[in-house]
C-alpha cells in the first residue's frame, strides 16, 4: 500500500467516489459553521464590526498560498514520475487558487477602505498577492492555450517551478521596495500580539472549513479532468478504428 | 557557439529583423509620457526612473517572440536541438544575441531619453549601471517565455502575460537603484541584489528554457 | 438581526463578494463535473 497507487486514475476515481460525500459534508459544515460563528462574534474595540471580515480574509489568503504550493508539489510529481493524475490535479487547483487570491484581495480592499482610508495601498503583502494573482492567471492561460495535454502539463509544470521561485523572490523584493500598513501574522505565538480567543476559535474553524472546501473542490475538478481525458482518449480510439 | 551568435545577430540586424525597433519604441514611450503627465520638470523628474525602467522592459518585450519563432518556423530549431551543442547553451547564446541587439542599445540610449524626462544628471551613472546589470536578466527570462510559447497560436499575448510577472523583481531593484541615484543615496545594496538576481537567472533559466523547448519540439 | 454599527456596508459587502465568488466557483465546478460525466456516459453507452 503506497500513495502512488492513487496515481492510477481508476483507483483514484473509485477512492474519491467514496470519500467525496464525507469531504463535501464536513467542508460545508465547517465553512458555514466558521463563517456564521465569525459573523456573530462581538465587535472589536478598535475596528468595530469590520473585524468579522477576518474570517473570510485570512482563510482565503492562506489557501491562496497553500494551493500554489500544492500545485508546485503536483507539478514536481508529474515532472519526476509522470503520473497523469498529478498533472491534472495541478490544473484543477489553479482556478480555485485564483479565486481564493481574488477573495483575499477583494475583502482586503473592502476592509482597507474604512480602516486605512484607502481601497488599495502598495503595501508588500497586498502587492505580493496581486503578483501571485498574475502568476495564477498566466498559469491558467498557458494550460488553456496548449492543445496537446502532455505538452501542456510539461510546460505548465516548468512554469510553475520558475514561477514559484519568482513569486517568492517578488515577495521579498517588495518588502525592500515599500514598508507597509499591513499587520503582521495574526496568529503569532508571541504573547500580547495574539488575538483573543473570541476571534481565534471561529477563525480556526473557518480555516479548517476553507481547507476542506478547497480539498473537495480540487478532487471534484480533478475527477472532471480525468473524465474529460478519458472521453478524449475514447474518441481518439474510435477515430482510429 | 560563436557561429550561432554571429548568425543570430546578423539575422536580427538585417532588414526586417526588427533591429532598432526596441529603441524606437523606447523613444516614443519617453516622448509620450510628458504628454500624459505634463511637461513640468517637477512632475517628470520624480517619475523618470520608473518610466525609463518600465519603458526598457516593454521595449525588451517587443522582440522576444522573435528569439525562437522564426527558427521554429523554418525548422532550424530542430537542427539546433539535434546539434552537438547542448540546447541549454543554444538558449543562452540566443538570449545573448537578443541582449546585444535589443538590451545593449537600450542601455546606451537610456541617458539620452533620461534628458527628455528631466532625469537629473547625477542619476545617469546609476541608470546606466542598473540597466546594464538588469537587461541581461530580462533577455534571459524572455527567452524562457519564448521557449514556452514557441509554436503556439496567439503566443505573443500569452508571452507577455507569462514574462511580465517574472520581470517584477528585476524592475523593483533596477528602478530603486535609479531612484537612489536621483536622490544621491548609496546604491550598493539594491545593486548587489540586482546583480544576484541576474546571475541566478543567467545560471538557471537556460535549463528551464531548454526543457520547455524540448517539450515543444517533441 | 445583529447590529453591525457604522461599518455595516463594509462587512456585508465583504461577505457578499466572497460568498458570491465561492458560490460561482462551486457552481462552475459542479456544472463542469456533471457535464463531463454526462458526456462520458453518453459516449460509453453509444460507442
Amino acid at each position: 500500500m503506497s500513495i502512488w497507487e492513487y496515481a492510477n486514475p481508476a483507483k483514484f476515481m473509485r477512492t474519491t467516489e467514496g470519500a467525496l460525500p464525507w469531504l463535501v459534508g464536513s467542508a460545508a459544515i465547517c465553512c458555514v459553521g466558521g463563517v456564521v460563528w465569525g459573523f456573530l462574534t462581538p465587535e472589536d474595540f478598535r475596528q468595530g464590526s469590520t473585524v468579522k471580515i477576518v474570517f473570510l480574509h485570512v482563510p482565503a489568503a492562506m489557501m491562496a498560498i497553500n494551493i500554489w504550493v500544492m500545485m508546485l508539489v503536483a507539478s514536481l510529481i508529474w515532472i519526476i514520475r509522470r503520473h497523469h493524475v498529478s498533472a491534472l490535479a495541478a490544473r484543477a487547483a489553479a482556478p480555485i487558487g485564483a479565486v481564493m487570491t481574488l477573495i483575499a484581495l477583494a475583502t482586503g480592499a473592502i476592509w482597507g477602505q474604512p480602516m486605512w482610508g484607502t481601497w488599495w495601498e502598495w503595501d508588500p503583502r497586498l502587492t505580493s498577492f496581486l503578483i501571485l494573482f498574475l502568476f495564477y492567471i498566466g498559469y491558467i492561460a498557458l494550460w488553456s492555450s496548449v492543445e496537446d495535454p502532455d505538452s501542456a502539463a510539461d510546460l505548465t509544470g516548468v512554469l510553475c517551478l520558475v514561477g514559484s521561485v519568482f513569486a517568492l523572490l517578488s515577495r521579498y523584493a517588495v518588502l525592500f521596495w515599500n514598508q507597509g500598513l499591513h499587520q503582521g501574522a495574526s496568529l503569532s505565538v508571541a504573547p500580547g500580539e495574539r488575538m483573543s480567543a473570541v476571534y481565534r476559535y471561529p477563525l480556526y474553524l473557518s480555516m479548517l472549513g476553507f481547507l476542506l472546501l478547497t480539498l473537495a473542490l480540487i478532487l471534484i475538478r480533478t475527477r472532471t479532468e480525468i473524465r474529460k481525458r478519458r472521453l478524449a482518449a475514447l474518441q481518439a480510439r474510435d477515430m482510429r478504428a | 557557439m560563436i557561429a550561432l551568435l554571429i548568425r543570430d545577430m546578423r539575422l536580427a540586424t538585417r532588414a526586417g529583423g526588427g533591429f532598432g525597433l526596441g529603441v524606437a519604441f523606447f523613444l516614443i514611450l519617453s516622448a509620450l509620457v510628458p504628454f500624459g503627465v505634463g511637461p513640468d520638470r517637477a512632475t517628470l523628474a520624480p517619475v523618470a526612473p520608473g518610466i525609463l525602467w518600465v519603458g526598457a522592459l516593454l521595449a525588451c518585450l517587443l522582440s522576444l517572440d522573435r528569439i525562437f519563432a522564426l527558427d521554429h518556423e523554418d525548422g532550424s530549431l530542430d537542427l539546433l536541438a539535434t546539434a552537438p551543442l547542448p540546447l541549454e547553451g543554444a538558449v543562452a547564446i540566443k538570449a545573448l544575441a537578443h541582449w546585444i541587439t535589443t538590451g545593449l542599445p537600450l542601455v546606451l540610449a537610456a541617458p539620452l531619453f533620461g534628458v527628455l524626462l528631466h532625469l537629473p544628471m547625477q542619476a545617469v551613472p546609476a541608470l546606466v549601471l542598473s540597466l546594464a546589470l538588469g537587461t541581461p536578466a530580462l533577455s534571459m527570462l524572455g527567452a524562457f517565455g519564448a521557449a514556452i510559447t514557441v509554436g503556439l497560436r496567439r503566443g505573443g499575448l500569452l508571452l507577455s502575460l507569462l514574462v511580465l510577472p517574472l520581470y517584477i523583481p528585476t524592475l523593483i531593484f533596477g528602478a530603486e537603484i535609479t531612484r537612489r541615484g536621483v536622490e544621491g543615496q548609496a546604491i550598493t545594496t539594491p545593486l548587489v541584489f540586482l546583480a544576484g538576481i541576474t546571475l541566478a537567472v543567467l545560471a538557471l533559466i537556460p535549463l528551464a528554457a531548454a526543457a520547455a523547448l524540448r517539450v515543444n519540439l517533441r | 438581526m445583529i447590529d453591525l454599527g457604522q461599518y455595516a456596508g463594509t462587512v456585508l459587502a465583504a461577505y457578499g463578494v466572497s460568498l458570491a465568488l465561492i458560490a460561482g466557483l462551486v457552481w462552475h465546478t459542479v456544472a463542469a463535473n456533471a457535464r463531463a460525466r454526462r458526456a462520458l456516459q453518453e459516449f460509453e453507452r453509444n460507442g
